[in-house]
Order: C-alpha cells, then structure tokens, then sequence
C-alpha cells in the first residue's frame, strides 16, 4: 500500500507511538550534540571529590575517581549514536545487499546465500565480537561500531530476502493483470515505497541493535579502549564498587539512557508499521 | 425464507462513513437459489457478511432481516454466535485457507460441533455420508488441511459449512480461485445440496454473472452500494430494465470469460465513491439514459411478479 | 520430517565447521606473538620454565608447520578435546575449567529461558484479550526487552541485594561453603541463584509477551479464525487455536533468540560474578587467556547448537507440516 506523503505525515501524526517513540529518541539526540556544552568538565578528568551524589555542581554527581558523570553521560551518549548510526547502516546495507540479491535472483544464488544466511544467523553475534575484540589490543569506537555492523546482517538479509520474494510475485501478478498498461506506475508507486517503508523498519532494528550489542561489548571492557561509552561507565561502576558503596547515580544513567532509546526505537518501529500497514491501523 | 429489509450498513473509517449498502429490501424464497452480483465494490460481499458476521469496521445502520420468521440480530456479534451456522452458514471465499492448518479435520469439526453443545459421534455418519456425495474419502478426517488439493479443501468446507442443515447459506465468491472444470463442479454441488434439503435458501455471490446462468433462480444487480435489479435468471439475461444490467449483460462475452477489473469494459466511467456518494441514483452518471428525475433515489418497485427493479425509466 | 531435521542437521555441521575455523583463524590473523604474550602472563619465571613453556605452546600452536598442517593439527585436538591449558588457571586444562562452569550455565538459563517463554507468551495472549491490559503490558514488554541485560542486573543487584539485603549479590554460593549435597548448601545456592536469575526471566519476558500478543492479533485475523466465527464458534475455541498457531513462531523466535541471550547470560554473570562460562570469557579476555577463549566460544557455540536442535524437535512434534515433510522453510 502506496502512501502520499500528506497522507503519511498526517496518520504519522495521529499515531501516539510514533509521537511518543520519536520525541525521546529526538530528546537524547539534542541531549548527546548539546550536552558536552553544557558542562565545564571533561569526560575523563578529575575534577572533584571522589563519589559526590548529584547536586547543582555536578549534575549527576561525581564517580569514585571525582569524574564528573553528566559529563562522561552525555559524552558516552554521543559514542551511543555513533555506533547506532554505523554500526545500523552497515548491518542494514548488508542486510539488503544480500538479502535482496538472494530473492531476487532466486534459484542457485539464493540457496548459497540462504544456506550462509542461516549459518551465520546461528552464531551468536556476541561471542564471535568477543573473540574478535580480545585479539584486538587497539580498538575505536569505528572499529567496534563497523564489527558490529559487520555481524548483525543475518537476520535483516533473511527478512528482506522473503520481503522481496513475496514482492516479485506480487510484481508478476500486477504486471500480468494491468497488461502493460500503468506498470511502471505501479513499481515506483506501490512496490518501492512498500519496499522502503519495511528497509526504514529494518534499519531501526539494525540500530537498536547495535546500540545494545555495543552496551554489552563495552561493559565486559571490549569496547573503545580511548574514549568513553554508556557500556563502560556501566563497566567501570561495577569494577570499582559502586554497588556496595551505593554509588547508584553512577549506573542508573548510562542503562537508563540505553533502555529509553531502544525501547524508544522498538515503539516507534511498531507506531510506523501501523502507518504504513492500513490494517493496523486504529479505526 | 429471507427477507431483508431497508438493510443499511456503513463502513467506519477515519474520514467518515463509507455508505456501502444502502436501504437493502428483498427476499429469497426457500429452495431459491439466488445470485449476488455486481462489480467489485458495489457491496454484494458488505450485504452477504452483514446477514452473518457484521463486525468492525462495518457498522450497523438499520433495517432487519427476518429468517424463517424470526429476526437476526445481526447488529449483535455475540447474540448473532447462537444463529451461525444452525441458521445461518458461510461458505467464505478464502475456503483454501479456512481450516485451521494445525488441526486434523475430523478433530477441528469434532471440536467445533462440541463447542455448540452437540455430539460428534452421533454427527459422524451423516457427515460421512456427505463426503460420499463429494466424493472425499472418509481419510480426510484423519488429515491435516495441507495434505489436501485445492479442490479437496474447496468441498471439505462445503461440507462443513453446510452440516447442520442451515436455512440459509451464504456462498462468497466460491469460483474465484478455481480452474472452469472444478467450477462447474462446485455449482453443481450447490444445486444437489438444495435439491437434497441440505440448505433452503442460497445466495451466491460473485462478480462472474456467467457462473449464475447456469444455476441461479434469481439474480440481484447492486450497483455502488444500492441494489438495482432483482428478477428470475431467464428474465434478467433476456429483458433486464436497469440499464445498468442490460450493460452488464451485454458487455458480457459470450461464454466463460470474466471480468475482474474494478472498471468494467464496455461501460465507460467509473462508479462513484462512497463516501460522500452523490444524491440519487448512482449509476445516472455513467447512465446513457439519465434524466432530472435521476437525482432522487429511485424505489426498488415490482414491475411484474418476481421482477424488482430501481431505475425511474422503468416503470 | 527426516528431510526437515536433514537439512537442519547439515547447517549445524557446517556451523560447527564455521565456528572452529574461526576459533582457529582469528588469533593467527591478529598481529602480536600470542606466545610471548601468554609467557609474559605466567608472571616472572626462571629461565627453564619459560623455556619449557616456550616449547609447550610452540607444540600446541604448532607454528613451525605448514599453515594446513596447522589447521588439521587443530581440528585433530578438537576432537580429542584437547583444548590446551588455561594461563589463568594455570596448569588446569581448559577443557576441565569449562567443565566446572557448565552446569552453572545449565541451572541459570534453563529455568530462565523456558519459564520467560512460558510465563511470556500465556501473559502476551492474555494482553491481547483485554484492552487495559495491553495498554499496560505492551509498555511495560517494550521497556523490558529493550533494557541492556547488565544494566537490570545491577538494579536489582543494587536494590534487592543492596540496599534491602535481601540477597547475596556475588557468586554461585558463600565463600564459606563447599558444595556439597545439604539443605543449608541448597539453600545458599539458591539464594545467590534468584537474582540473576530474576534478571535475565525479566528482559526474556518481555520480548515473549511482546512477540505472542503480536502474533495472537495476527491469528485472530487469520482465514481460520474468521471462519470458525462465522460457524459461531465461541471465542474460546478460537482463542485456543489462534494461541496454539502462534506458539508456532515463538518457537521459532526462542531459536532467533538464543544470540542474544547468550549475550545477556555473559553481561549478567559478570554482574553477579557467577562462575559460568559467560564469566569465565570475561576473566580469559581481560587476562588474555587464548586457550580459555577459544575454548569458551567453542562450548557456546555447541550449546547453541544443541538448543538449536532441541527446539527443532520441539517444532516438529508441535507443527504437523514439518513431520509431513511439506514445508520447504520453517524457521
């Protein structure tokens, strides 16, 4: 189903989830490019007394080395996106690359690529980041961000493969039923933009994907070893005790920020599906 | 027998009502078997689903349809449960994937039957003699729907469909899917299943009026939402009085071909939307013969016995 | 069927494959003498011990032979399980050192898995009757499964164990205690057991109760459903279909799933400091334990590998058109 694009804005706009999802991940985007303005301290200097709880100095208080956590917040806020950002897109161009060239060609290529597809679908993406990340004695926030991207094609190849399986018969139907007549009216103005529509969804699930995948590399301490990151503020808390001493303003932040992106994400995903699909629409 | 009357249902939807079948009157005698035609949208499929299974989007307006006496409360999706099926039954156009895909046959009709407090077993031989009579094995209880051919799901549901003897069956463009052969099949066991007793009244619907020569009593025309034409078989191919029919069956090939395009060949223009239709008949702008009486409603009037039709020439 | 579980068994082979040659490759790739590194990790040594490991890893790597020869050398002590000696723990094997951990990872995620699938999915099918519910459920599944696994751990480490001292935030048991067969150990273990365990059902819980509400609307919309209403079936037959159907991809998706929960089983472990393989990954990598991490990821991959093939199963006995060998791709 072909949508205008006042058409799409104005049931976007009706949509609650996509209002809601939209809104925070816009308010973290802000929050991650004006933030590091916002505070006088650097991410990683020692600037104050060690473990101060929140208040109108420091924000979000102080870690046990007298970081400043708003700081490192909202500088490990920015990695968060990067890494979304490349890490998804590499994930999703992937994804599409194989994924379309498997159900489009169909036949042999789309056994091989299948067959692939679901090897690599049973690895866990985790472990093998793990082995990969432990023999690296260097790693930037690039190279973690490109590993995860270059991990997390599977199940988006799978996805768009019988996306574009079932397009290409639908295609065919089409094509047979206008006999000639309007056909390439109909590729460019109802299968393509189905088409984008489901790649647009894919990619957001690319990109919370990689932003948990990176949270989880960088909190066994695999992730950028020259910058910080949500993931190690979450790492460095809980090796440097701050469970016991009730340090809570130290990892609530950094988790809390991850969980209301993707969730955040994941909402919007669903909020877009019922724009695009007339059949979930609310009546 | 049914009989329908000033039968009006909308569809809801955000920009508001779509006026899909609008005051609905007729009736189909018991052992009639009546066809349903019309283009795709003019709400033959609004006017079967609302006699049996009115749910969202679809609104009840008014009207009432009275079934062997007694009124359907058709604007009650819970009350209408006790009517389904006794009564009232459908024969759904998705027939190929109407059975549920994980459940052997004879266990899902089994669990159906004892969900309407009725016994299986005692059931049991009358439904195999029913498969006799399509000519399914009795190994069809024991299988699961995919194991069977298009055509062997196709008469399975027939069969379900029509156990327990209802009044009226509703069958929703049952041809579509099939090849011709398997066509002519399934028509013809629609006449043995009334010729039996198996059901009283039937209403087909389909948009290939081709199918209806060979096996309807009657046929009734809708054209955007408002009926325009009810008469024996014979008489609507031979001396229809909506111009709309006399179009529809002229623009007809001789034999077999179907038209499945919204917009139909042979009648220029294209019907009306239904949101906001306009006022009167709404065939008259597409009509060749409209004139300034057009622009109000014409009745749905007996013309001669059994003939009904609404077109403000024919009368 | 046999086709179906053929055709399955022959992916895993050729995973396993996959697995061990990267196991294989990926150290050889990096750049760095693994072997001074592994030496330097042992700490000071006189001279002939050095030596005498120096020639050990030289055997074990085997690097003076042709790189073919290598792999086979690899794949030969695969099988005998020969899976070299940690440095950590040195001179344990490391094949007895995972031994240890396994069962550690059988008693957290098993429960955790199956119970969330279970209490997920009858918890999503039940949102999707009633519409408060969902509208309070759905947000709630959302939040849930999108929280990065470590970081509830350490909530609930921080509130439960913490600040209300309910439980034990560190370890399988008390340092205190040997394990051995008594209510007092059982007790223990349990004790430190439960919040781990709480966080991981949690996260899992909510992408069930998400996926089965989605896909019971799916179902309840599906050709089947619409007829059996049209026969007047109540709604508790199509209810009990709708959910039955849609076990169908949750089963599926519990397979999906099995990546991203051995990622949550790693970042939690680590919180708790639970001696599973997950935890023990973590202490070979920031030790730079290569035949420890070798070894781990091969053990995580057979155990995918074997939940893989238990859910294979599960799904031909569940779904009767992958055991009449008619579907070409089921999951």
């Amino acid at each position: 189903m072909g949508l205008k694009r006042s058409e799409f804005l104005f049931f976007a706009w009706r949509n609650r989830k996509l209002r809601i999802g939209v809104s925070i991940v816009i308010f973290f985007v802000i929050l991650a490019i004006v933030g590091p303005f916002l505070t006088k301290y650097p991410p990683n200097e020692y600037v104050e007394a060690a473990a101060f709880p929140p208040s109108k100095e420091h924000w979000f208080g102080t870690t046990i080395f007298g970081q400043d956590v708003f700081s490192q917040f909202v500088h490990g806020l920015k990695a968060t996106f990067v890494v979304g950002l490349i890490g998804g897109t590499i994930g999703t161009f992937l994804g599409i690359l194989i994924g379309f060239t498997a159900g489009y060609r169909g036949g042999m290529v789309d056994e091989v690529l299948n067959m692939v597809t679901n090897i690599v679908l049973i690895i866990p993406t985790l472990a093998v980041l793990i082995i990969i990340a432990a023999y690296l004695t260097v790693r930037g926030i690039l190279t973690e961000s490109v590993l995860i991207g270059l991990t997390a094609w599977p199940w988006a190849a799978r996805a768009i493969r019988a996306q574009t399986f079932s397009l290409r018969v639908r295609d065919y139907v089409d094509l047979a039923r206008m006999s000639g007549v309007g056909s390439m009216k109909i590729i460019f103005g109802e299968i393509a933009p189905n088409m984008m529509s489901y790649l647009l969804l894919v990619y957001i699930l690319q990109f919370g994907g990689a932003v948990l995948n990176a949270a989880a590399l960088d909190f066994i301490g695999l992730g950028p070893t020259n910058t910080i990151s949500l993931g190690l503020m979450m790492n460095y808390a809980l090796l440097w005790a701050a469970l016991p001493l009730g340090i809570w303003w130290w990892f609530v932040p950094p988790g809390l920020a991850i969980t209301a992106i993707v969730g955040a994400l994941y909402v919007t995903n669903v909020g877009l599906d019922e724009v695009f699909n007339p059949k979930l629409r609310e009546m | 027998m049914l009989q329908v009357e000033n039968l009006t249902v909308y569809y809801k939807t955000l920009r508001g009502y779509v006026r899909a079948l609008e005051r609905a009157t007729f009736t189909v005698a018991d052992g009639e078997i009546m066809g349903l035609a019309g283009e795709s949208g003019c709400g033959k499929t609004t006017l079967g689903h609302s006699i049996i299974y009115l749910r969202p989007p679809m609104n009840y307006i008014e009207g009432r349809v009275v079934l062997d006496g007694q009124e359907l409360p058709i604007w009650d999706m819970e009350r209408m449960r006790e009517f389904r099926y006794r009564h009232v039954s459908l024969i759904p156009q998705y027939a190929m994937n109407a059975l549920n895909p994980t459940r052997k046959i004879g266990k899902m009709i089994a669990e159906l039957l004892e969900s309407r407090e009725m016994n299986y077993d005692e059931i049991l031989p009358e439904l195999k003699r029913r498969l006799d009579l399509v000519q399914l094995s009795h190994d069809v209880l024991k299988m699961y729907p995919i194991e069977l051919s298009g055509g062997m799901k196709q008469r399975t549901v027939m069969v379900v469909s029509t156990l327990l003897n209802p009044s009226l069956l509703i069958a929703d463009e049952i041809t579509s899917a099939l090849d011709v052969s398997t066509q002519k099949a399934v028509c013809e066991m629609l006449v043995e299943f009334r010729d039996r007793g198996f059901v009283k009244s039937t209403i087909i619907i389909t948009h290939d009026i081709s199918i209806l020569y060979q096996i309807a009593d009657s046929i009734l025309v809708m054209y955007a939402g408002q009926l325009s034409e009810k008469a024996p078989t014979e008489t609507i191919f031979r001396d229809a009085r909506h111009p709309y029919t006399q179009m529809l069956i002229g623009s007809l090939p001789k034999v077999g071909v179907r038209y499945q395009e919204e917009r139909l060949r042979g009648i220029p223009g294209s019907p009306p939307q239904l949101l906001d239709p306009p006022p009167g008949c709404r065939f008259r702008d597409r009509c060749p013969v409209a004139f300034d009486r057009c622009v109000e409603v014409p009745p749905f009037l007996e013309i001669s016995p059994g003939h009904f039709v609404a077109c403000w020439r024919a009368y | 069927m046999s086709r179906y579980l053929g055709r399955k068994l022959l992916i895993y082979l050729l995973t396993f494959f996959l697995a061990v040659t990267i196991d294989w490759l990926i150290p050889r790739l990096m750049p760095g003498d693994p072997i001074n590194v592994m030496i330097s990790r042992l700490g000071p040594r006189n001279p002939q011990e050095v030596q005498l490991l120096r020639e050990y890893y030289l055997k074990i790597f085997a690097l003076d032979v042709p790189m073919w020869q290598q792999y086979i050398n690899f794949w030969k002590s695969v099988f005998r399980g020969d899976l070299g000696r940690s440095t950590l723990f040195f001179p344990r094997p490391v094949l007895d050192i995972i031994k240890a951990s396994v069962p550690y990872d059988i008693l957290l995620l098993l429960p955790a898995i199956l119970l969330s699938w279970f209490a997920g999915n009858n918890f999503g099918a039940l949102a999707a009757r009633r519409r408060w519910l969902d509208n309070t459920v759905l947000p709630l599944g959302y939040i849930l499964t999108a929280t990065p696994y470590m970081w509830l751990a350490l909530l609930l480490a921080w509130a439960l164990g913490i600040v209300a001292g309910i439980f034990p935030i560190a370890g399988a048991y008390s340092f205190d205690l040997r394990p051995h067969l008594s209510w007092r150990f059982i007790q223990d273990l349990l004790l430190h057991w439960f919040l781990p365990f709480l966080s991981l059902f949690m996260v899992m819980f909510g992408g069930w109760a998400i996926g089965m509400r989605n896909m019971i609307i799916y179902e309840l919309e599906a050709d089947y459903s619409r007829y059996l209403e049209a026969l007047g079936a109540p709604q508790g037959l199509i209810r009990r279909y709708a959910f039955r159907n849609a076990l169908l991809p949750q089963i599926t998706g519990l397979a999906l799933q099995l990546g991203t929960i051995v990622a949550g089983a790693v970042a939690t472990e680590v919180v708790f400091a639970y001696p599973g393989i997950g935890n023990l990954i973590v202490q070979a990598i920031q030790n730079q334990d290569y035949f420890l991490i070798q070894g781990c990821f091969l053990f995580i991959i057979l155990g995918v590998l074997l939940a893989n093939l238990l859910i294979d199963i599960a799904y031909v006995i569940v779904d009767p058109r992958t055991r009449l060998g008619m579907t070409g791709e089921a999951a």
